[in-house]
C-alpha cells in the first residue's frame, strides 16, 4: 500500500511545480506590461477554456486521489470493511488511555483505532521517529471517533494528539506506543 | 526641510490636516487603528516564530497560547476589519456619488472596533485565556485551565467587535438605499438588485439587459456584507452561549459542557467562520482587484457580467463550503464531507481564478503601464492568491486531510500566504491609491523605503508559508509546541523569513508616517473643521 511519505512527495513536487510556474508568470506578467505590445482583443475561447479547464483540475484532483491514495476509500467505507484488530483509546484530562502499553499489529494487518474523549477535543495521530505523520484524526467528545489503517511497512510509532486542548495537552503523546511487526512485501511497496 | 521639521510636519509640509473633510478624517482613523493593530500581530507573529525556533524562558507556555489565540483575532478583526471597513465606508459612497448614510455611526464602528480589539487582547493578555479561535467546545468553557474573569471580558471584547460590525453594516446598506436629503427618490429595490448580484443574474437570461444601478465594485462590498452579518450574528450567538458558561461560573454554578453537542458547536462555528475565510475575504478581495485594475487602466472591467456572477457564486459557496474543515471528524458524515468539503470546496478554484483572471487581462489591455506602487502591491496580492487557493483545495481532499490536517502546511502555504501576501498586499495597493486622495495630496516621503516595503512583504509572506508548508510535510503541528529542535531548521528559516515581513512594515510605518507628519497623525483624530458631508474637499 502507498504510505503518506510517497502521496506526501507527490504533492511537494506537484506543489512546488506549479509556484515556480505561477512566480515566473506573474514575473513576466510583471515585466511585459510595462513595455508596447499588440493589445488586441483576447477571444472569449480563451476565457471559457480557462474555465473549464479550473472546472476539470477542481473535479479531478478528487477523483484522482480518490483512486490513487489508498486510504481515502477505506476511510469513507470503513463501516463495512472487517478490521483485524480493534483497539479501544480513551482520552481524559490530557492523556491517552491505551488497552496495553503497546499496541502489535502485524505487517498488513487492518487494524480499527476507536477514541473516544470523556471531556475535551482532541487529536489522534501516530508518527513515525523522525516525526513525519502516518495519520491523524479528530477526538470529538460525545462521538465514535475510529480510523482503519492497514500497515504495510514494519515499525515503531509514536501516538500524539493533533489538536489543542489547552496549554495542558501540548504533552499529550505516549513515545513508541504502535509496534508494527513482519515483513514489508514487495507488491505492497 | 530638515530630519526633524519632516517627522513633524510631514514631507514638504504639504499634508494639511485642517484641510479634510469628516469623512476623509473617519477613513484615516481607520487606517491608523489597522495599522497599529496590524502592529501588534506581526510582534505576536514574530515572538511566536521565534518560541518555535526556541521557547522563550520569560514566557510561559501559557502565555505563549494566549499569544496565538489573540494574534489571529487581532489580525483579523483589529486590523484587517478597520482598514477595509474604513476603506468601503469611504468608497462605496464615492463610488456611488452620494454622501455616507451616517458618519456618526461609521466613528462608533470605528471606536467599538478599536476598543473591543483591546479589550479581548488585553485580557487574554493579563490572564492568559487561551482557547484559541477555534473555540473547540467544550474548552472555552474549560476553567479548570483558563480564567473565569479573564474569559468573560475576552468575550466582552470580542462582542464590543461585532456590534461595531453591525453598524458598518447597516451604514453600508442604509448608502446604498437611502435618498439623500433634496435628492429625487432613489429606486431602492433595483439597486438592491443589482447591488446583491440578482440583475447579473437574471440579465443572463434577458435579450434585452437590464441596466446595473451600482458599479461592480459596490456590488463586491454589498455581497461580502453579507456574510460580514451571517458571521456577526454567529460570533454574537456563539460569544453569549460560552458567557452564559462564564456567568454561570462566577455565580458558583457549573453547568453541565456535555448538554451541548462537540460536533454539532463545530459545524456551526465552522459554517460562521467560513463566511468570513472562504466568504468575505475572497468577495472584498475579488471586488478589490476589480476596483484597482478599473481605476489604474481608466478602461472598463473585461467579463463584468461574468465576474458579477462569479461574486453571487462565491456567496452561496461561502454558505455551504464549511465541511472541508471536518475531513478528518470521524462522526461528521460522509455526504457532507465530498459535497461541501471537497466539491464545493473547489468552486473557490473556478471563482478566484475567474477573478484572477479577469483582473490579469484588463490590465493587459492597458499596456504599457507604470510599474506603480499600487499596481505592483495589486500583483503581488494576485499571486498570493494564485498560490494559496490551490494549497487550499488540496488539503480540502479526503484523502490529503488524512495528512495534512493541522500541520504547519494549513497555517503557512494556505493561510499566512493568503493573509500577507493575497489580502494583505491587495489591502496595500488600495491604500497606496488612496493615499493622495484621502490626503489632499500629500507627498510620499521615500519611494525607496516603498519599494524594500513591496519586496520585503512579497519575500517574507512567501518565504515563511513556504517554509512552515515544509515543516508541515515532515509532520509539524500547528498549535503545538516542539521543544527539542525537531523542526528548527525549518523554523529558523521560517523566523528570518518573518524578521523580513516586520521590517517591511516598519519602512512602510515610517514611511507614511514621514509623509504626513507627526503633527498630521495627531490631526487626523481632531474633529474635522470642515462642516460638510461631501467626501473631498
Amino acid at each position: 500500500m502507498v504510505d503518506s511519505t510517497v502521496v506526501l512527495w507527490g504533492q511537494t513536487l506537484a506543489y512546488t511545480f506549479y509556484c515556480l510556474a505561477i512566480l515566473a508568470l506573474m514575473g513576466w506578467f510583471g515585466y511585459k506590461i510595462t513595455r508596447r505590445g499588440r493589445q488586441g482583443v483576447i477571444k472569449n475561447t480563451l476565457f471559457y477554456s480557462f474555465v473549464t479547464f479550473l472546472i476539470v483540475l477542481g473535479v479531478s484532483l478528487h477523483i484522482i486521489t480518490y483512486n490513487t491514495i489508498p486510504w481515502a476509500p477505506i476511510d469513507l467505507n470503513r463501516s463495512e470493511i472487517r478490521a483485524d484488530k480493534v483497539f479501544d483509546i480513551v482520552a481524559e484530562k490530557h492523556q491517552f488511555i491505551l488497552p496495553a502499553e503497546k499496541l502489535v499489529i502485524k505487517c498488513h494487518e487492518k487494524a480499527l483505532f476507536k477514541v473516544t474523549s470523556n471531556d475535551l477535543t482532541y487529536g489522534f495521530g501516530l508518527f513515525r521517529q523522525d516525526n513525519s505523520m502516518v495519520f491523524q484524526m479528530q477526538v470529538v467528545p460525545g462521538h465514535m471517533n475510529d480510523i482503519l489503517w492497514q500497515f504495510d511497512k514494519p515499525g515503531i510509532y509514536t501516538i500524539r494528539s493533533t489538536e489543542y486542548s489547552g496549554p495542558a495537552g501540548v504533552n499529550m503523546l505516549v513515545k513508541d506506543a504502535v509496534i508494527v511487526t513482519g515483513e514489508e512485501t514487495s507488491q505492497n511497496n | 526641510m530638515n530630519f526633524i521639521q519632516t517627522f513633524l510636519h510631514g514631507e514638504e509640509g504639504v499634508f494639511k490636516p485642517d484641510s479634510m473633510t469628516p469623512m476623509q478624517k473617519m477613513t484615516l482613523r481607520f487606517v491608523v487603528v489597522g495599522l497599529v493593530y496590524y502592529a501588534f500581530a506581526v510582534i505576536e507573529g514574530m515572538i511566536m516564530r521565534l518560541y518555535e525556533v526556541q521557547p522563550i524562558p520569560s514566557i510561559p507556555s501559557e502565555q505563549f497560547f494566549a499569544i496565538m489565540t489573540a494574534h489571529p483575532l487581532v489580525g483579523i478583526f483589529g486590523s484587517t476589519y478597520s482598514i477595509v471597513f474604513g476603506a468601503f465606508l469611504f468608497l462605496v459612497p464615492f463610488l456611488m456619488k452620494k454622501p455616507l448614510w451616517s458618519i456618526t455611526l461609521g466613528n462608533w464602528t470605528l471606536v467599538l472596533i478599536g476598543v473591543g480589539t483591546f479589550v479581548f487582547w488585553f485580557s487574554g493578555f493579563i490572564t492568559h485565556y487561551a482557547p484559541l479561535y477555534t473555540l473547540y467546545w467544550p474548552l472555552p468553557a474549560d476553567f479548570t485551565q483558563f480564567s473565569v474573569i479573564g474569559g468573560t471580558f475576552f468575550i466582552t471584547g470580542i462582542a464590543l467587535v461585532m456590534l461595531g460590525t453591525i453598524f458598518f453594516v447597516i451604514n453600508i446598506y442604509k448608502t446604498l438605499t437611502y435618498t439623500p436629503d433634496g435628492w429625487a427618490q432613489q429606486p431602492s429595490k433595483e439597486i438592491l438588485k443589482s447591488a446583491l448580484g440578482i440583475t447579473a443574474f437574471s440579465n443572463l437570461f434577458r435579450k434585452k439587459k437590464t441596466e446595473q444601478l451600482v458599479s461592480l465594485p459596490v456590488a463586491a462590498v454589498a455581497q461580502g456584507t453579507v456574510d460580514v452579518a451571517f458571521n456577526a450574528a454567529i460570533i454574537l450567538f456563539t460569544g453569549v452561549l460560552i458567557l452564559v458558561y462564564m456567568v454561570a461560573a462566577l455565580l458558583g454554578f457549573d453547568l453541565k459542557s456535555s448538554a451541548i453537542d462537540a460536533l454539532l458547536y463545530k459545524n456551526w462555528f465552522w459554517w460562521g467562520l467560513d463566511l468570513v475565510a472562504d466568504g468575505l475575504v475572497l468577495i472584498f478581495v475579488a471586488g478589490t482587484w476589480y476596483l484597482l485594475a478599473t481605476l489604474i487602466t481608466g478602461k472598463k472591467l473585461y467579463m463584468e457580467n461574468v465576474a458579477r456572477i462569479a461574486l453571487l457564486v462565491e456567496l452561496v459557496v461561502s454558505w455551504t463550503v464549511w465541511s472541508h474543515h471536518l475531513l478528518s471528524d470521524q462522526a461528521q458524515p460522509g455526504i457532507l464531507k465530498v459535497v461541501s468539503g471537497e466539491m464545493v470546496t473547489a468552486f473557490e478554484l473556478i471563482t478566484q481564478g475567474l477573478a484572477f483572471f479577469i483582473t490579469l487581462y484588463t490590465l493587459w489591455s492597458a499596456r504599457p503601464l507604470k510599474m506603480t506602487n499600487p499596481l505592483k502591491f495589486l500583483l503581488g496580492g494576485l499571486l498570493g492568491f494564485a498560490l494559496a487557493v490551490p494549497a487550499g483545495i488540496m488539503q480540502a481532499d479526503i484523502g490529503l486531510n488524512r495528512i495534512l490536517h493541522n500541520t504547519q502546511w494549513v497555517i503557512g502555504p494556505h493561510v499566512h500566504v493568503a493573509i500577507l501576501v493575497g489580502l494583505t498586499m491587495t489591502l496595500y495597493s488600495a491604500i497606496y491609491f488612496l493615499f493622495p486622495i484621502l490626503t489632499n495630496g500629500a507627498k510620499l516621503y521615500s519611494q525607496k523605503l516603498a519599494n524594500f516595503h513591496f519586496w520585503a512583504q512579497l519575500l517574507g509572506g512567501v518565504g515563511m508559508g513556504a517554509f512552515m508548508g515544509m515543516a508541515g510535510l515532515h509532520g509539524m503541528l500547528r498549535r503545538s509546541l516542539y521543544i527539542h529542535g525537531e523542526f528548527n531548521t525549518y523554523m529558523v528559516l521560517a523566523a528570518i523569513s518573518g524578521s523580513l515581513l516586520l521590517l517591511g512594515f516598519l519602512a512602510f510605518f515610517f514611511n507614511i508616517v514621514m509623509s504626513v507628519g507627526f503633527n498630521g497623525v495627531i490631526g487626523i483624530f481632531s474633529p474635522s473643521k470642515l462642516k460638510t458631508k461631501d467626501l473631498l474637499p
